[in-house]
């Protein structure tokens, strides 16, 4: 069978896994002893395995197969989860992403997995009576032949029930050929099967986790029925795919405190949380169903911008059939269209929502870099997240990434101080970094906020100008708050030493661009020794704003909402000029006027006598962050949802476009980039 | 995919008329052919963008191809066309004076562009093909829609 249609599928989950493990271990090790913790990093490693071995990669599942044989030993305490044991394992988890991302690329073996696993086998035998030392997991599972299974009290309740009514219990063996690709669905047969010919008391792993493919190849199920072992055996290798079937009588036991004596025998790796616990139920199972609250269905984002460009012209061909409605006065096609109107709303919002994703899903990756960063650096931090849940459009999500990780970097590196420092000015030796995100009107606010030493603008003034970036006299005249939003120019970078972390100078200023690319803003607040604020202000979606739209000559453009300060008429006297450029005063403030046609290059039209002597003039006023602008127009047409399209690839570079939306009529209007324009 | 076509020795081609002169493209690379409907000038681009349409509700650039040959322009008439093609992943539509039909030629008949160079800039053709007493000037569409060295402007 071709596996190629499940390569998607498999770099997605194991990506997931991979994800969930580093935030697994590195709970691990504040919490050494936490054995949920423990059975979460062993279930994640053993799907990455049993997913690997499926397609054929052998690298990765060899090395999982390891880390498995250390984590098992340190599930059973027959290790210690030292640091040096902790740092084989997040080892490993790296070495699984390079090893996962090169399947994705393409090149499977350029990465040696040999030196961790020997690594890993000495780490293992180190510590560890020889005699423990797990055989490969295939054997052991092949010699499970006594009775593993063990029920609790209502289960033991049933299949007494069902003895005394002269059935018999069953305990079967299930094993699934090597390769079988869809084994959930082979379970479910399995279990169909059984469920005809018997009742099924309990499987191990639990319905659910056969469902979701969480066992390796085989699995167990306890049955009561009136039919003889050898049938059962018959009925279920009907089934294909399935390797060998054992069909055992179940002794049921006298008294079930005696069940923690048959955990002698190996555990089943689906239910790792249970070796020291009394009932062998679901424990693991509930965390499970904690971290994957509802159920969700995987789909591909672009049929999501699919789904969202269908309703935008589902959007456009309702306003026509209201125009027609209105030039031929059908008032009941107009009331129909009203209807169909509200749902077109409904459906508009619910698709937006579909798109929305927690940003959870960036800032989980953020704990392990800290980590990281901080002891390479020698620094302790304690890096506090809030506001996770918050729900950003997808495509942020896809950009704020690259952005978030130079601030954190910036504050690893540059703000948060060496323990001794921080104690010397009388802080806590822990620096504090904290990422925080939450709604704010229609805006999402993400802060990435330490109590570092904050950034001097003194020193921020003279780097400026000792790189050309400004003048001293310019320097002299800002206030501390202009100084410290230097760090936002290009090519500026404060650390004395460039380090492995940040420092090229080239950070803040491509954070800037990003963040201003997605629509957005960028500001810093900071206290020298207090700490530095970084805020970023995010649109809650990039595919539909609130616009005004504007007439410039016969041309349509689409002002976004946004950056609309208000709207005046003024008369053409009262454009002044200041050093040739036009401002207009407006209460008290100069603002700095740009003609829209000029800039647009719009095609001059013959006007008449009247437009030509038309002394009152539309202005909008525009800002982004404290700068404002005019722009003159010649006439407001009103506000109006519209739908962001791109102008595609051929015409990507024009500056003062951001891009282009459809109207009512199905004309195209094109979006002004505030930013650029007033620049 | 251009070349793919023409190692075959077979080739069909969607056949326009651009003044009196009639040209060709793969027919392979067109995806429709559609009316001229309202077009939206995009500024600071180059000329022979003529400024982008809605194409069932995305947003398409077009180019006027007379003038990115440089041949004299034309008032839009009942048969002017807008050809949308497709090259490198990239849609773009092509005004055009009319389209006359779609043909099929071997690829005998087809002479490298430089033997009428003239006044198109030889770039932008990928070769002349003849059949009975009529010339065809076959377009290099990468080059024309500027995927070459040059880029658009900002």
């Amino acid at each position: 069978m071709d596996t190629n249609q499940y390569m998607g599928m498999f770099l997605e989950e194991s990506r997931e896994h991979l994800q969930n493990l580093n935030s697994c271990v590195l709970d691990l090790e504040n919490a050494p002893d936490n054995l949920s913790v423990l059975g979460e990093i062993f279930r994640s490693a053993h799907t990455i395995k049993g997913m690997s071995a499926t397609m054929g990669f052998t690298t990765i599942a060899e090395l999982t197969h390891e880390m498995e044989n250390i984590l098992d030993m340190l599930r059973k305490s027959q290790l210690k989860a030292t640091p040096d044991i902790i740092d084989a394992i997040f080892k490993c988890v790296d070495t699984l992403e390079q090893l996962v991302e090169s399947v994705a690329t393409g090149n499977e073996s350029s990465i040696d997995n040999k030196p961790l696993i020997a690594r890993l086998k000495a780490l293992g035998k180190g510590e560890v009576v020889p005699t423990a030392t797990p055989a490969p997991e295939k054997v052991v599972k092949d010699s499970v032949e006594a009775s593993t299974i063990t029920l609790n009290e209502t289960e033991i309740g049933l299949a007494k029930k069902a003895q005394a009514q002269g059935l018999q219990v069953y305990e079967v063996n299930v094993y699934l050929r090597e390769g079988c690709l869809l084994k959930s669905a082979r379970s479910y047969m399995v279990m169909n099967v059984l469920d005809e010919i018997g009742d099924v008391i309990k499987t191990i792993p639990v319905v659910e986790d056969l469902e979701k493919e969480k066992f390796d190849l085989n699995f167990q199920v306890v049955l009561v029925s009136g039919s003889d072992a050898e049938k059962i055996q018959q009925a279920v290798l009907s089934i294909s795919e399935i390797e060998k079937v054992v069909v055992m009588q179940y002794n049921l036991p006298e008294e079930v405190v005696k069940t923690e004596n048959k955990q002698q025998t190996p555990v089943e790796q689906a239910k790792p949380a249970a070796v020291n616990a009394p009932t062998p139920t679901t424990t693991p199972t509930a965390t499970t169903a904690k971290n994957k609250s509802g159920q969700s269905v995987r789909v591909d984002i672009d049929k999501l911008d699919a789904l969202l460009n269908l309703v935008g012209e589902l959007v456009i061909n309702k306003t026509r059939l209201e125009q027609i409605g209105i030039t031929h006065k059908l008032t009941d096609l107009v009331e129909t269209i009203e209807q169909m109107d509200r749902v077109t709303t409904d459906l508009q919002s619910v698709v937006m929502k579909v798109r929305m994703v927690p940003v959870g899903q960036v800032f989980n990756r953020f704990p392990r870099m800290v980590r990281d960063l901080s002891h390479g650096l020698n620094k302790e931090i304690n890096l506090i997240i809030q506001g996770e849940e918050t729900e950003l459009d997808r495509t942020v999500i896809d950009e704020i990434g690259d952005p978030l990780v130079h601030l954190l970097r910036n504050s690893i590196d540059h703000g948060i101080e060496h323990p001794e420092e921080r104690q010397a000015k009388g802080k806590n030796p822990i620096g504090d970094i904290r990422l925080i995100a939450r709604h704010e009107g229609n805006n999402v606010i993400i802060m990435v906020e330490d109590d570092g030493k904050g950034i001097n603008p003194d020193i921020i003034r003279g780097i400026a100008v000792k790189k050309g970036l400004i003048t001293q006299a310019e320097a002299d005249k800002m206030d501390a708050n202009e100084a410290v939003k230097l760090v936002f120019l290009p090519g500026f970078s404060t650390a004395e030493v460039v380090t492995d972390v940040s420092g090229r100078g080239v950070g803040m200023d491509a954070v800037k661009n990003k963040i201003e690319s997605l629509g957005g803003m960028v500001d810093v607040e900071t206290k020298i020794n207090e700490g530095s604020k970084f805020k970023i202000r995010l649109p809650l979606t990039l595919a539909i704003i609130q616009a005004l739209l504007v007439n410039v000559s016969e041309e349509i453009y689409a002002i976004p909402l946004g950056s609309i300060d208000s709207t005046i008429n003024i008369n053409s006297s009262d454009i002044k000029t200041v050093q040739n450029k036009e401002v207009i005063l407006l209460r008290g403030q100069i603002i700095p006027i740009v003609r829209l046609a000029n800039v647009l290059q719009v095609p001059e039209v013959e006007k008449s006598e009247e437009e030509q002597n038309q002394e009152e003039l539309f202005i909008v006023i525009v800002h982004i962050g404290e700068q404002r602008a005019g722009i003159i127009v010649d006439n407001l047409i009103g506000q109006q949802e519209i739908v962001i399209k791109s102008l595609g690839k051929l015409l990507a570079g024009i500056k003062i476009i951001a891009g282009a939306t459809i109207l009512g009529n199905g004309q195209v209007a094109l979006i002004l980039d505030i930013a650029s324009l007033i620049q | 995919m251009a070349e793919q076509t023409y190692s075959d020795t077979e080739m069909q081609l969607v056949i326009f008329k651009l003044g009196r002169e009639e040209y060709g493209v793969s027919i392979l690379q067109v995806q429709e052919i559609k009316r001229i409907t309202d077009i939206t000038r995009v500024p600071h681009t180059p000329e022979y963008i003529k400024g982008v349409i809605n194409l069932r509700g995305s947003v398409l650039p077009v180019i006027d191809l007379k003038k990115r040959l440089n041949l004299p322009p034309a008032v839009s008439t009942e048969d002017t066309r807008i050809i949308i093609v497709k090259v490198q992943e990239i849609s773009v539509g092509m005004i055009v004076d009319a389209v006359s039909e779609v043909l099929t030629m071997n690829q005998e008949n087809i002479d490298a562009p430089d033997v009428v160079a003239g006044s198109i800039s030889a770039n932008y053709l990928s070769g002349v093909g003849k059949l009975e007493n009529r010339l065809l000037i076959l377009l290099n569409l990468e080059e024309i829609i500027g995927l070459g060295q040059e880029n658009v402007q900002a």
